[in-house]
């Protein structure tokens, strides 16, 4: 076989080629085969959008009924849920307020405990004990959430009741609490993976210029990885609100609006039982009839839940993302 | 201030916030320690060989929990036994096929997204198509249908990962030699990404075996002491289990001893599930840097 020459004359080029089609020459099965795979591939790696389309088309498609029937602006400001009335009503006001109080409640904890967690782990502790550390935090990510709902049932809810003086400890904020533990491993990973990611001659530069090591965390570590642990705590909210058996087995579960009357205002009662989003759909849709109005409207219950998760994650999304790309121009 | 004085003052500054984060990971580990306390001491009492093995009796105060883990294991590996080759078909098109663009960046959104997809609208979703509109019902197939689809991204990612450690090297040798394409990838990059694959494969087993929220909805049973024998039939689950023996049982002050037990049994199969995919990571990972 003639070596090609480098030489850049036509006689060459074809002879190039021609070498090349001997190298490469295959069956037409094999070659076949080749393109078909590829093929497939790319079916198989574009399935993760078809799949997000066929839930959001899906949910729309079940629950047009209800928005048609009911109208969206009384799923959304509708003070009463009443689906097997003989003058049914769809208003979820008092899932979406309960949802967003005991996820609001469960941040209040989960953030402050996340991230100093994570400024522990990712500045403060020695390497062995940051080994031994990680781990555990995988751990409480990997619990059942049907256990930590147990958990709340029978260790939680009756601290509560006892503190609050109560007859009944499942409440909003039982909730809140077992569902600060749920949010908890996002939240540290997360915070600790963009503290991680602040480069080290950021902080080197402020040792030499004499700074403590509580300084460097306060005025260099945390801003630079600001837009991460924002990230962390969007995630943690995602995770918390559309988190199911917890809620489900700790807060009660009471259909009335969540609120009280204090001097005039109405403020959020986070000491009485309140029915989530997530909560009604697994109550509810276990025993609905396939097709009926009440099914249609438990879907749109689900749009909301779907709605709100989206817009918290594209943020955090978004939030990763610039975090990152700033951090890798400086 | 004097220079002294100033510095004490940052020190103990320091020392303050210090203690603060330590006492906040301290917590952590004791929250930790504390959920593992209670469950085993509550359940150590009821655990044993027959209360595994044996039906539920005496509408569940008495009897074992037999069914309820039979039909976890079998949701578990139906759901992986569909997920995982879609997964890593996914995985492969995404680190060996697809050119960096725009359509990657929008299925790498919708694979992040799709992880922050409530469970309990996946339930919502596998009710609507698999058990209404397909006429699966509710039943195994329908629960592990919905299953598979919400551990898919972890199992894509996990199957990107375990694609991504290959080295450079192997598919230009294959390349270079004359394989094709897929040659390359069957023969030389998933040997070797296997254990990796395993790892993200056993730990979507994991999630789908704790997971209650959306086979609430498509196919779990609240009692059916027999075995499964068809994909269209209702499954007892251990996590289902133990939501109806904590709050859905008539007599759930009797049941309490059996809903500890059943706590036990899921997290010592989550737990051993986990260790096993750590397992087979880390070994593999080691034999890799030997290399």
């Amino acid at each position: 076989m003639r070596l090609p020459s480098l030489k850049t004359n036509v006689d060459s080029n074809q002879s190039v080629v021609v070498t090349k089609q001997k190298l490469t020459q295959k069956s037409f099965v094999t070659n076949l085969g080749d393109y078909l795979m590829e093929k497939l591939f790319l079916v198989l790696g574009t399935l993760a959008i078809f799949i997000l389309l066929l839930i959001v088309g899906f949910l729309f498609r079940e629950g047009s009924d209800a928005i048609r029937e009911v109208g969206i602006s009384e799923f959304i400001f509708g003070q009463s849920w009443y689906p097997s009335s003989s003058d049914p009503r769809y208003g979820a006001l008092p899932f979406i307020i309960s949802s967003v109080m005991v996820t609001v409640g469960a941040l209040l904890l989960a953030v402050p405990w996340g991230i100093f967690t994570a400024i522990f782990i990712s500045e403060i502790a020695p390497k062995r004990l940051k080994e031994m550390l990680k781990p555990v935090v995988e751990v409480f990510a990997i619990f059942p959430s049907v256990v930590l709902g147990f958990i709340a049932l029978i260790v939680i809810s009756p601290i509560v009741a006892n503190v609050f003086n109560l007859s009944n400890g499942l409440t909003a904020i039982t909730a809140s609490v077992i569902l600060s533990v749920m949010a908890l491993p996002t939240i540290i990973s997360i915070a600790e993976d963009s503290l991680n990611s602040v480069p080290s001659d950021f902080k080197e530069g402020a040792y030499a210029l004499g700074a403590t090591k509580w300084e460097v965390i306060k005025d260099i570590s945390l801003p630079a990885a600001k837009s991460g642990i924002i990230a962390a705590v969007m995630l943690g909210f995602g995770r918390a609100v559309g988190e199911t058996m917890t809620v489900l087995m700790a807060a009660g579960n009471a259909i009335d609006m969540p609120v009280q009357q204090l001097l005039g205002l109405t403020i959020p009662d986070f000491l009485t039982s309140v029915r989530t989003l997530t909560a009604n759909i697994a109550i509810e849709g276990s025993d609905v009839a396939w097709g009926s109005l009440h099914y249609s409207a438990l879907f749109v219950v689900g749009m909301i839940l779907f709605v709100i998760t989206f817009i918290v994650n594209l943020i955090a999304d978004l939030l990763i993302n610039r975090q990152r790309g700033a951090l890798r121009n400086d | 201030m004097t220079n002294a004085a100033l510095i004490k003052k940052k020190r103990n500054v320091q020392l303050m916030w210090v203690t603060i984060c330590a006492t906040f990971a301290v917590i952590t580990v004791g929250t930790l320690a504390f959920l593992f306390y209670w469950i085993i001491v509550g359940g150590a009492e009821v655990i044993s060989w027959s209360f595994i093995t044996q039906m539920p009796e005496q509408n569940m105060t008495a009897g074992g929990i037999w069914p309820a883990l039979v039909g976890t294991i079998y949701v578990s590996l139906l759901t992986i036994a569909i997920s995982v080759p879609l997964g890593i078909g996914a995985a492969i098109y995404l680190n060996e096929y697809a050119k960096q663009g725009r359509l990657v960046r929008l299925i790498r959104l919708s694979i992040r997204n799709l992880s922050g997809v409530p469970s309990i609208v996946y339930g919502l979703f596998g009710l609507g198509l698999f058990a209404a509109t397909f006429g699966f019902g509710r039943s195994l197939i329908a629960a592990a249908l919905t299953l598979a689809i919400m551990v898919l991204p972890w199992v894509i990612t996990g199957a990107e990962e375990a694609l991504k450690a290959v080295p450079r090297s192997f598919r230009e040798g294959g390349l270079a030699l004359g394989a094709t394409k897929w040659q390359t990838i069957r023969q030389l990059v998933l040997p070797s990404a296997i254990p990796g694959m395993a790892t993200g494969a056993i730990l979507g087993l994991a999630r789908a075996a704790g997971e209650t929220a959306p086979i609430i909805l498509t196919g779990a049973a609240y009692f059916l002491p027999i075995i499964p024998h068809d994909i269209k039939e209702q499954f007892m689950a251990l996590p289902y289990h133990l939501y109806i023996l904590a709050t859905q049982h008539s007599e759930t002050a009797t049941v309490r001893p059996i809903a500890y037990g059943t706590a036990l049994v899921l997290i010592i199969l989550v737990i051993l599930l986990n260790s096993v995919a750590i397992f087979i990571r880390n070994y593999y990972r080691r034999k890799n840097e030997l290399l």
